[in-house]
């Protein structure tokens, strides 16, 4: 079938690409082809092995030896560009939703662009531009979206009408279209021959090219990568890159310490046709019908047209298997949907002749996003697999972000969404993925509106509380696995209407939250925040303190029962990690931290504390259920419980203590709320859970007590600009730019990992800053709600976008989080952003093409809150009496 | 006027009937796995009938479908008697003497039969002593013939038959005391009626045939795809055999007048027959049977009309044509039915559609482009229509409603068609006859492990 293939889409470009390539590398590196029998031997050593020559592998071959790294070579098991490469149906799309996906598609068509004028070889690039459609207003909404995020980033892109779509595509039928969106820069390109060209670039390079040529295993020693078996021998090497695309899962499984890599193969289906009678041109733009879950593009006067079906057929669960390699063949019952659809917009193709069915296999990841970086256990050991079906579009950008990667130890953009260590081995479960990867699929075209959350590997990890709470009306999403409340229903409300609010505007639990965040307000409510990664890091000595001390930006010298809110620094000064550290005793500390660093706080620490001291780190992440008490009766409910006072004078804030609640003792009690209301956090071990939990609802009951969600817990939090690491921080971020200076201790009498560029930040001003808006003539009612990564513009200027936001019911106003930059007016260049460029502007923010004022503020309303609650005491007290 | 899906569905499943082999300690140890049956009038009321049971005496299991003709009294009289006639032919002397020793000394019989009846399918109560006694005399008669020779299950089949049909023809020129009885026993001999039962045991299925019901054998290929094997010959004009041997049984003189117009002396549609003794007997039996009888029957045109050229009786004969074939692995299911779906269905379909029923249709030959010029609308209707079909498998628990479901609303493309099975199903009673026939179905579905470790053992 590859063979046929071959033939059918890249047929002249192989032609004229291939003698190239042949000549070029057998006159320099002699690597093996059809044409000779014997290939020259691997080289005993090298820096870097390269596993897969498809378009990722020879993506990073190439941007690692542009960027000076020579000592490369690139293993491929079969023929370059032959696997899903071969297949893929060359659709340059920039059209992204995630921000770093767009910056790599958009990188991916400049290189290509320009790539046939480097190499030679000729990549068939062609500009044709795009045009996704809408059958619905909400899909207008969400092209709208994103067309913002391309127009500040400088793409062209508009928001058409669907007649402005039938003259730029003739064939399309519009009669069940609201409206569509055309980039004009998109393009296409021959895959095979793009991973050709970069092989080529990279083989002029210097970089040693081996085809027919199998990895077995990685050896790993002391945690760090040492070589790569082969069927034709051993490379010793520094540097492995898997990218291996659909078997890059097993192939993190053949060493002895699994690497692994979440991606699972489904079948991916798209038709190819005879020309039309009137061949349709090559410059003719590419259709995206995401509501009709089909792409059409141009194919050699033909079409080519696939889709994301609702009912993949996942396959290689087992692992790689001949007999599903064979049965790989055309499924055109299974295509049926997608043809039907096809012909409802494209109606004209009806007497359009068949020339294929192509069954191409591509890897899907559990959250939709590819997979990059290095492996939290093996140093040395990266991966760039697992593309989501857009390999060619990400494949320039990707291999760029991971060259950068491991030369520079990291990327010029902040890559997390995209990190190998946002998953852990939960997610290595081949059920799991294989249950994932059949809801992910589809997903591709879904629809996706705020706080929509995956359905299948569900209930995976849960608190010890999950039962009762789930009895009491808890709604749940799911982060690294763990389920966490998002809010609960009152008995009584309708809930299916409840599970069925996906809307981009105001949903339906408004009120429900609404009730929660005003009673975390007056009285007191429990969340249960057990997902929070926890760490216990001690050491016989002072080592503990001193390597942390050194970690983390805040001092952590201090009393014992006191607790730190730090940042976990890189050397740029950028937040690896935020997180909460409470001293137990002089020698121990107890580190809490966003549920999805479980697997990368644990990889930076492990790898910067020193080999040889006797610190000793200790996940208790499942040890522990954390129970978050908020609100002003907190205190009262703890107390009573404890027969201990709890009041700030006793207990001040960001205190820790163990003592005793109900019969439960040694439970962790930190005057923190994570929200920035009065209460406390209950760090509780799991046996005693569901006591302290029952005591303390019991207990509470007379001071209104109530269960609550992380949407109230989010929107306390942003309209009291706290930021949440993951969201607002990443790792270049500083604490600079967050207004978080006070957590920095830049004085503390010895050096900390990313000192030098915060100090240097403070001397010269930091160049973004994070600001809080309010929005002004925002209808809370009416329009459309911000969800993140909105436009934001300063006097007419765009300035950054939105990392979170909320409905501040305290407020009644949305509050949106994000970054304020100052870009040279001519040369775009970033500049010092002071308090008074931040204060002197009128700020607008464009949801969905649709432009808010909003009011800047660079610290929260602290007045407006205690004038609040002192008011609502009052009534609270009233109401007592009576 | 449409009827809606849920009242096509009600309609089409009035009749259905199933029946699965009980399993013994977990296992299924005969070679049938169980049967779907059902029925669909377009005579009111239909005359087509249907029988299965199991023999206790013996192994094996019978089915049957009676299509009858000028009433039902007939089909209705074999579908309950001839199993009987059957079973005993198949026992043992030692059984034989048993049964026969109990009745005489008015013990409690060796159950013979067991029945696996739809509510629908009766049984004349009033005429069951009279049948019994006939049932008796044929027995009694095998005691006292006792050859000592184990029973041929070909042999036992035809004699049965036979001695049905002979005992139908008797029963109505003695008569009966009981005017109710007297009337349905002419009825039943003036009337007629074919039948095709299939006796299975183990491997050896036989199909014993008497008229144009067929038996079908559904084969699976290799590569999955469906084969029909028929199993029985067809007694009408269209079968060149079965015409050469009427005009063997006649003079040449008669030749002319023996088959017109496809059907026996011009009148009757199959060639072979229970009942229609207007066709058997000569024509001072008719005329005295007829007119010692009750005034029903003499007011009755039909049975005092004598068919033309009737010179050298008897025309007609139940005598049926038993074919024996062993079941394989592949063999997977059988169809028997009346003309009622074969007129209306080739056998390939049938095959075809059943397989893919019993199988949930993942044996859906995958299409291939391969070398054809296909457009993309052509494909198009070719995935609708299938998808069609397997909608179609999905909406039915009974593989003979879903064979029924095809038969009347298939268009032109082989998918069934709402519309058309809608104005089929709600066609008065008076026109319904003229679209369609009775439509009688069993679908026996094979146990193919049994079947293989029988070869295998073998």
């Amino acid at each position: 079938a590859a063979g046929m293939f071959l033939r059918l889409l890249a047929d002249v470009q192989w032609r004229a690409a291939n003698p190239k390539w042949r000549r070029m590398t057998s006159s320099r590196r002699s690597t093996s082809t059809t044409a000779e029998p014997h290939p020259l031997p691997l080289p005993a050593q090298a820096q870097v092995v390269i596993c897969g020559g498809g378009i990722i592998g020879t993506s990073v071959a190439y941007h690692l030896s542009k960027m000076g790294w020579k000592d490369i070579v690139l293993i491929e098991q079969g023929r370059l560009a032959a696997g899903t490469t071969r297949f893929c149906a060359g659709i340059v799309s920039t059209a992204r939703p995630v921000s770093i996906e767009l910056k790599m598609a958009h990188y991916s068509n400049q290189l290509y662009q320009q790539l046939e004028q480097e190499t030679g070889v000729q990549t068939g690039y062609t500009k044709t531009g795009s045009i996704s459609l809408a059958q619905t207003q909400d899909r207008l909404i969400s092209l709208k979206r994103i067309a913002a995020s391309l127009n500040v980033m400088g793409i062209p892109c508009e928001i058409i009408t669907p007649k402005q779509a039938v003259q730029l595509h003739p064939l399309i039928n519009i009669h069940d279209l609201v409206g569509a969106m055309y980039v004009p820069e998109d393009a296409l390109v021959s895959a095979a021959n793009v991973s050709l060209a970069l092989a080529t670039a990279a083989s002029r390079n210097g970089v040693q090219i081996h085809e027919r040529t199998s990895v077995s295993h990685v050896t790993v020693q002391k945690g760090h990568v040492t070589g790569v078996e082969t069927d034709r021998g051993r490379i010793q090497c520094q540097y492995f890159v898997n990218c291996a695309g659909q078997w890059a899962y097993e192939l993190g499984h053949s060493g002895e310490e699994p690497v692994h890599i979440p991606l699972h193969a489904c079948e991916h289906f798209y038709l190819l046709t005879h020309p039309l009678k009137e061949p349709l041109t090559s410059s003719l733009p590419t259709v995206f019908d995401p509501d009709g879950r089909i792409y059409i593009r141009n194919w050699q006067g033909g079409i080519l047209s696939g889709g994301f079906e609702k009912n993949p057929k996942p396959l290689f669960t087992e692992g790689r298997n001949q007999l599903e390699i064979q049965n790989l063949q055309e499924d055109w019952d299974h295509f049926g949907p997608l043809l039907s659809s096809l012909l409802r917009r494209m109606p004209g193709l009806e007497a359009l002749q068949i020339m294929q069915l192509v069954n191409c296999p591509e890897s899907f990841t559990p959250d939709m996003r590819c997979i990059m970086g290095e492996s939290p256990t093996a140093r040395g050991y990266f991966v760039l697999a697992g593309m989501n079906s857009a390999g060619i579009s990400y494949g320039g950008g990707a291999g760029k972000y991971l060259a950068e990667w491991m030369v520079n130890g990291y990327p010029s953009e902040n890559v997390w969404p995209l990190d190998l260590k946002r998953f852990g081995t939960l997610q290595s479960s081949r059920t799991f993925l294989r249950h994932r990867v059949m809801e992910v699929m589809p997903l591709m075209y879904d629809l996706k509106v705020p706080r929509w959350d995956f359905q299948t590997g569900r209930q995976l990890r849960t608190s010890p509380l999950y039962d009762r709470l789930d009895a009491q009306g808890a709604r749940w999403m799911e982060k690294h696995g763990f389920e966490r409340v998002k809010y609960f229903v009152p008995p009584g409300s309708d809930l299916l209407d409840l599970d069925h609010s996906k809307t981009f505007y105001k949903p339906d639990w408004f009120d429900i939250v609404g009730a929660e965040v005003k009673c975390c307000k007056e009285a007191v409510c429990v969340i249960d925040m057990s997902s929070f990664t926890k760490f216990e890091i001690s050491s016989t000595g002072d080592e503990a303190l001193e390597s942390l001390q050194y970690l983390f930006s805040n001092d952590l010298d201090v009393p014992v029962g006191h607790v730190v809110h730090t940042g976990m620094l890189n050397e740029k000064g950028g937040y690896e990690n935020d997180c909460s550290i409470a001293r137990l005793s002089k020698r121990s500390f107890f580190m809490i931290s966003p549920t999805d660093q479980q697997v990368h706080c644990w990889a930076w620490l492990k790898n910067r504390l020193p080999d040889d001291s006797n610190v000793t780190m200790e996940d208790v992440t499942w040890k522990y259920t954390a129970l978050n008490l908020i609100g002003p009766r907190a205190v009262d409910v703890l107390s009573e419980l404890s027969y201990a006072p709890m009041t700030a004078e006793h207990f001040p804030s960001l205190f820790c203590k163990e003592m005793s609640v109900g019969y439960a003792n040694g439970i962790r009690v930190m005057s923190i709320t994570h929200t920035g209301e009065p209460g406390f956090v209950l760090y509780i071990p799991i046996e005693y859970a569901l006591h302290v939990y029952n005591e303390v609802m019991n207990m509470g009951q007379k001071y209104g007590i109530r269960n609550a969600g992380y949407y109230a817990l989010r929107s306390l939090r942003i309209e009291k600009f706290f930021a949440f690491w993951g969201q607002d921080l990443d790792a270049f971020t500083t604490p600079m730019e967050c207004g978080r200076e006070f957590q920095v201790k830049l004085e503390k009498g010895m050096d900390f990992v990313g000192q030098e560029a915060l100090l240097e930040q403070k001397q010269n001003g930091v160049y973004k800053r994070f600001t809080m808006f309010i929005l002004e003539d925002h209808d809370t009612d009416m329009d459309v709600w911000p969800w993140w990564g909105e436009p934001i513009f300063r006097n007419g200027r765009y300035v950054g976008k939105t990392t979170s936001s909320a409905y501040s019911y305290t407020l009644e106003r949305h509050v949106c989080l994000g970054f304020v930059h100052n870009f040279d007016e001519k040369t775009g260049e970033e500049q010092v952003v002071t308090t008074d460029f931040i204060n002197q502007g009128e700020y607008e923010i464009d949801i969905a093409g649709q432009r808010f004022q909003a009011k800047a503020k660079l610290y929260p309303f602290s007045s407006l809150f205690t004038q609040r609650r002192r008011k609502d005491e009052v009534e609270l007290s009233g109401y007592q009496r009576e | 006027f449409y009827l809606t899906p849920p009242q096509v569905n009600s309609i089409l499943k009035a009749n259905e009937y199933s029946f699965k082999v009980p399993e013994f300690d977990g296992k299924n140890v005969s070679s049938v796995l169980g049967f779907d049956s059902n029925q669909l009038p377009a005579n009111a009321p239909i005359e087509d009938r249907r029988s299965a049971a199991t023999c206790l005496q013996t192994r094996g299991m019978l089915l049957g479908v009676f299509d009858g003709h000028a009433g039902c009294a007939c089909a209705q009289a074999v579908s309950e008697r001839l199993f009987y006639y059957i079973a005993v032919s198949l026992l043992p002397h030692e059984t034989l003497l048993e049964i026969e020793n109990a009745v005489e000394s008015g013990r409690a019989l060796l159950p013979i039969l067991q029945w696996h009846k739809h509510p629908n399918d009766y049984f004349s109560k009033e005429a069951s002593k009279l049948y019994f006694n006939s049932l008796r005399t044929y027995w009694q008669e095998l005691i006292d013939l006792n050859s000592g020779e184990t029973t041929d299950v070909r042999e036992a089949l035809i004699n049965a038959f036979k001695r049905l049909d002979n005992d139908i023809s008797l029963e109505a020129q003695v008569g009966d005391p009981n005017s109710f009885l007297n009337y349905l026993v002419l009825r039943v001999a003036f009337s007629g009626a074919t039948a095709c039962v299939a006796h299975v045991d183990g491997v050896d299925l036989h199909i014993a045939n008497t008229g144009d019901s067929r038996a079908m054998l559904g084969v699976q290929e290799e590569d999955g795809s469906w084969s029909a094997v028929t199993l029985s010959y067809d007694h009408n004009a269209q079968n060149e055999n079965e015409v050469e041997r009427v005009k063997m049984e006649h003079p040449k003189s008669e030749e002319k007048s023996l088959v017109k117009q496809d059907r026996l002396l011009g009148l009757l549609m199959p060639f072979r027959a229970f009942g229609d003794v207007k066709f058997k007997w000569s024509i001072e039996l008719q005329k005295r049977v007829i007119e010692s009888g009750p005034d029903q029957l003499n007011d009755n045109e039909y049975t005092k009309f004598i068919p033309p050229n009737y010179h050298t009786p008897p025309y007609l004969t139940a005598e049926p044509e038993v074919i024996h074939h062993k079941l394989r692995p592949q063999d997977k299911f059988l169809v028997l039915a009346t003309d009622g779906l074969w007129e209306t269905m080739h056998r390939q379909d049938v095959a075809r559609i059943v397989g893919e029923y019993l199988t949930g249709v993942h044996h859906q030959q995958p299409i291939a482009v391969g070398g054809y010029k296909v457009t993309l609308g052509q494909m198009h209707g070719l995935l609708t229509e299938r998808r069609a079909r397997i909608s179609s498998v999905f909406e039915d628990q009974n593989a003979a409603t879903h064979l029924i479901r095809h038969a009347v609303g298939n268009n032109e493309f082989g998918t069934v068609d709402h519309e058309r099975l809608s104005k089929m199903l709600s066609l008065p009673e008076e026109l319904a006859r003229m679209y369609r026939d009775d439509i009688t179905i069993i679908v026996v579905q094979f146990n193919s492990h049994v079947i293989g470790a029988c070869q295998n053992g073998e």
